[in-house]
């Protein structure tokens, strides 16, 4: 077996530290040595964007970053964009405007929608296009998927 | 919008939340590759870097000796299988070419095709060793498209394959044309000799994927008593369970299958890929094993739908169609079994057409055994008809819908099948699609055009069952079978409210495994919401009666003096006798005990749904490429039991025909490698390249159904390729014929007419 590298890293707020192999990706760390399996794999080669988690506030594919790279970083998965068991207001619209259907892209969707609004809350249509153009969606047409982030952008937690 | 009168019902028709959305929207969803499960270990699969080759031996014994390794295993492993059919709900296929795509015999047929099956104590290891496995292979020319399968000289896939022909005799050479079944009616000939107007062109589409994001998945635990365990995300649980009787020779009762959520379907993930594999590597080692497919492995070895090659001719005369002649050769992919028969029967469906000859070929070529996709084979025949239609329109002067309206099909006409229509809503979706603001609306601006089609899907009825169990606080547990790809617990539990006269939250749905609830067939044939709505109406009237016997018990009273209206139970002649459902569910134990309602179906009556979609498009000359700029469809649904729900599957139907029509293709080079299979260049539609895709609701009730509920799911994806096509058409002069119309087709096309 590959020798393993002690990781410290925030993940979801809170401090952790993990082992890992040079060749894992931070995708497969999530998954297989930590249990978060919110963050799902489409093509583990950074086209589908249904692995994405936040990275020091930037959306990355974690199929494409290394685990080891996680180190000293603030990590934020699908599994820490509630507050407890209060709703992202992104996680609240996705539900009332059906934005989803199987759902396997959806946690990906949140969380790329999540860094959009967090940076510019006012996002219109053209923009929330143009920035979730890297997640695929083959269920919904990305219609409901657009009107629930537009929603999520009116609401006053994320305006604010 | 409602074009017939329907009842005023309570729950049917609003928007709840689904029961499994919070659990989705935080990660928390369970899918096939989610499962971890003690002692488990990982595993790969070797394929074949061959489109066509005969396997002259496997060598596995360094695999085996590697660190890691705990199992290997070939085709040898899987016992031997009669040549029964087998009808997994979408596409049959016998057992013996099932076990052959499982894991490959004495040829591989395709690149991609499993060869063998490693299991290790990681992935990483299973991957390293099946390297470590030596193949001798004697290389054989590929045949990559129907008309060189069709070809007198062309390689043979199955040299003991001989064509089943219309009279249902066999052919006395080999061939690799499987089938030819021929539809006729009428005299087209004679209609020929009297038109005013004929048509005719060929057509060709490419062999296109489902797309769902979630790769296959498979995870087995073979136990110590015989039995076996298998998680996996598949539209049918119950279809796993039966593909894995047949091929490994178990009796059905000795497997469970444990469905786990689906990361999309839409037809391909009826079929199973990994799941005997992992058996297989868990009976050996002795350990549960988890197989995963990557994204190449999806659109290399799992089943994507035909592309093909079609010839129509269709005459007007006085603006009514009068004759119909087409011929479509399919793609099965490597054994046989594409959805030619269905096209052939879909595509001149929503019209009246008295003289019709057609003829449906079912051609195996060197690619993936093709699966089920979202209305098989419908969409590529009305890609042709489509066109043609649009076509007469031009020709005779008439606007295109209502040409289609005039020519429409309604209640009594007869398919060319022979079978006449129920109550459908053709008539009705054209006029709604004519009544359109968008239609309405001026297309203006060089480069531009509107297109429309229209399309049919059958829908399926089959088999479902479901249990529902009151508790004493007056809720409901409803325990089903049907996966549930976009929203199904909602929908069924919301007819169980509407029947019961309870609150939607008061029903809890839950989709349970094989020992636990009856046969269910698969979520496919837009048949859920119909079939598996139609058994949870049928729970909830044996509920409602037994609960009128008991309330005739408390009351003692006769059952005939009770009656149950609004969820609640009345005595007819005294009006201080009624109790609330909440009130008799808490009453339980003093009249009987449990109360569980059962209802179980097979669906005879699934309704057929009709689509019409408007389309404007952009075409940019020096780039070839095509915008979407409006898109409208219009869809009889019977009754929208979950409005959002069913525009979320038009408009999710509408952007998988864009992305057919505009840039899916699997490309091959000559040596029959594919050579697009990622994401990357296997090119679907983002969210950037469409516009919001806007939905008209049209409700003709279903007769068969006892809220009207018709299937919704596949027709939206039918007529956007034609619809298109016809756009472009329409914006450039230039007529295409063959799909995808990519930015390079567009460029070369429109120079060469220059």
């Amino acid at each position: 077996m590959p020798r393993r590298t002690h990781i410290q890293t925030t993940l979801n707020g809170e401090e952790i530290d993990f082992l890992c192999e040079p060749r894992q990706s931070l995708l497969e760390v999530l998954r297989d040595e930590l249990g978060l399996t919110g963050t799902k794999e489409g093509c583990n080669n950074g086209n589908c964007g249904a692995c994405s988690v936040l990275m020091d506030g930037r959306v990355v594919n974690s199929c494409c970053v290394l685990g080891v790279e996680a180190e000293g970083a603030d990590v934020v998965t699908i599994e820490g964009v509630a507050d407890g068991d209060t709703l992202h207001p992104l996680q609240q619209c996705f539900l009332e405007e059906a934005a989803l259907q199987c759902g396997v892209c959806t946690p990906g969707f949140i969380v790329a929608a999540k860094a959009l609004l967090d940076s510019e809350p006012d996002a219109d249509e053209g923009r929330v296009r143009h920035w979730l153009a890297g997640n695929l969606c083959r269920c919904t047409g990305y219609d409901k998927i657009v009107r629930a982030v537009l929603k999520a952008s009116e609401m006053e937690e994320v305006s604010a | 919008m409602t074009t017939t009168e329907k009842p005023d019902y309570k729950v049917i028709g609003t928007r709840p939340i689904r029961p499994d959305g919070v659990e989705k929207v935080t990660g928390k969803a369970l899918y096939g590759a989610d499962i971890h499960l003690p002692d488990l270990v990982q595993g790969a699969v070797l394929r074949s870097p061959h489109a066509h080759a005969r396997i002259l031996s496997i060598d596995t014994s360094a695999a085996e000796a590697m660190s890691g390794v705990l199992a290997v295993v070939t085709h040898s492993d899987l016992p031997v299988v009669a040549d029964k059919v087998l009808d997994m709900g979408e596409g049959a296929s016998t057992a013996s070419d099932m076990s052959k795509n499982v894991l490959a015999a004495d040829k591989a047929l395709y690149r991609g095709h499993a060869i063998a099956g490693v299991a290790a104590t990681n992935v990483h290891d299973a991957l390293t060793a099946i390297e470590a496995i030596k193949v001798e292979y004697e290389v054989l020319p590929p045949v990559l498209n129907v008309q060189d399968a069709m070809r007198d000289d062309a390689p043979l896939l199955d040299e003991s394959r001989h064509t089943r022909n219309p009279d249902g005799e066999e052919s006395d050479n080999a061939s690799n044309v499987a089938a030819h079944n021929r539809f006729e009616g009428g005299d087209v000939d004679a209609a020929y000799a009297e038109a005013d107007v004929v048509v005719e062109r060929e057509f060709d589409t490419k062999m296109v994927h489902q797309g769902y994001i979630e790769p296959h998945n498979g995870t087995a635990n073979w136990n110590s008593d015989g039995t076996l365990t298998v998680w996996t995300s598949t539209q049918g649980a119950f279809a796993v369970r039966g593909a894995l009787a047949e091929l490994l020779q178990l009796p059905v009762s000795r497997i469970r299958v444990i469905p786990m959520e689906i990361g999309g379907g839409f037809g391909g993930k009826i079929g199973v890929y990994l799941e005997p594999v992992a058996a297989l590597l868990s009976r050996k080692c002795g350990r549960p094993v988890q197989l995963t497919m990557d994204r190449t492995d999806v659109f290399q070895a799992t089943g994507p739908t035909s592309g093909g090659h079609m010839k129509g001719k269709i005459a007007v005369k006085d603006g009514k169609i009068t004759a119909a002649e087409v011929s479509l050769a399919f793609e099965a992919g490597a054994f046989p079994g594409s959805p030619v028969m269905a096209g052939a029967m879909c595509m001149l469906s929503p019209y009246e057409v008295e003289n019709f000859k057609v003829d449906a070929y079912d051609v195996v070529v060197n690619k993936p055994k093709v699966a089920a996709y979202r209305a098989p084979g419908a969409p590529n025949a009305s890609f042709c008809v489509e066109q043609l239609i649009d076509e007469l329109a031009r020709e005779t002067g008439v606007d295109p819908l209502q040409f289609r309206l005039d020519n429409s099909a309604h209640e009594g006409t007869r398919m060319i099948t022979g079978v006449a229509h129920p109550r459908i809503g053709q008539e009705e979706t054209v006029q709604a699609a004519q009544a359109s603001d968008h239609y309405n609306s001026p297309i203006e601006g060089p480069n531009r055009g509107r297109g429309v089609a229209g399309g049919f899907w059958f829908n399926a009825g089959m088999q479902s069952s479901v249990v529902a169990s009151v508790n004493p606080d007056g809720t409901v547990n409803l325990i089903e079978g049907s996966t549930d790809i976009g929203g199904t617990r909602a929908s069924l539990a919301m007819q169980l409210a509407e029947t019961l006269g309870i609150e939607y939250d008061s029903v809890r749905p839950t989709v349970v495994d094989t020992d636990s609830v009856g046969h269910n067939d698969v979520t496919g044939g837009s048949r859920t919401a119909y079939a598996s709505g139609q058994a949870v109406y049928e729970a909830g009237l044996d509920i409602q009666q037994q609960m009128v016997a008991r309330a005739a018990q408390l009351w003692e009273c006769e059952a005939e003096d009770i009656e149950y209206v609004d969820g609640a139970l009345r005595h007819t002649s005294d009006s201080e006798k009624t109790m609330t459902f909440a009130e008799l569910a808490g009453k339980q134990m003093e009249t009987g005990g449990p109360l569980q309602g059962r209802g179980s179906v097979v669906a005879r009556s699934p309704g057929a749904a009709f689509g019409v979609h408007v389309v404007d498009v952009e075409v940019d000359p020096d780039t070839g490429k095509v915008d979407i700029l409006r898109y409208t469809i219009a869809q009889d649904v019977g009754t929208a039991v979950h409005p959002a729900y069913v525009e979320g599957q038009m408009q999710g139907g509408v952007v998988q025909g864009i992305g057919w029509a505009l840039n899916e293709e699997y490309y091959y080079g000559e040596d029959g490698r594919m050579e697009n299979a990622s994401f990357l260049d296997y090119r679907m539609p983002t969210s950037l390249d469409l516009p919001m895709i806007d939905t008209i609701i049209v409700e003709v009730p279903n007769p068969g159904h006892p809220y009207g509920v018709r299937g919704v799911g596949e027709v939206p994806i039918v007529p956007p390729l034609a619809a298109i096509a016809n756009a472009v058409h329409d914006a450039t002069g230039h007529r295409f014929t063959e799909l995808p119309i990519s930015p390079r087709r567009v460029v070369e096309e429109l120079h060469n007419l220059q």
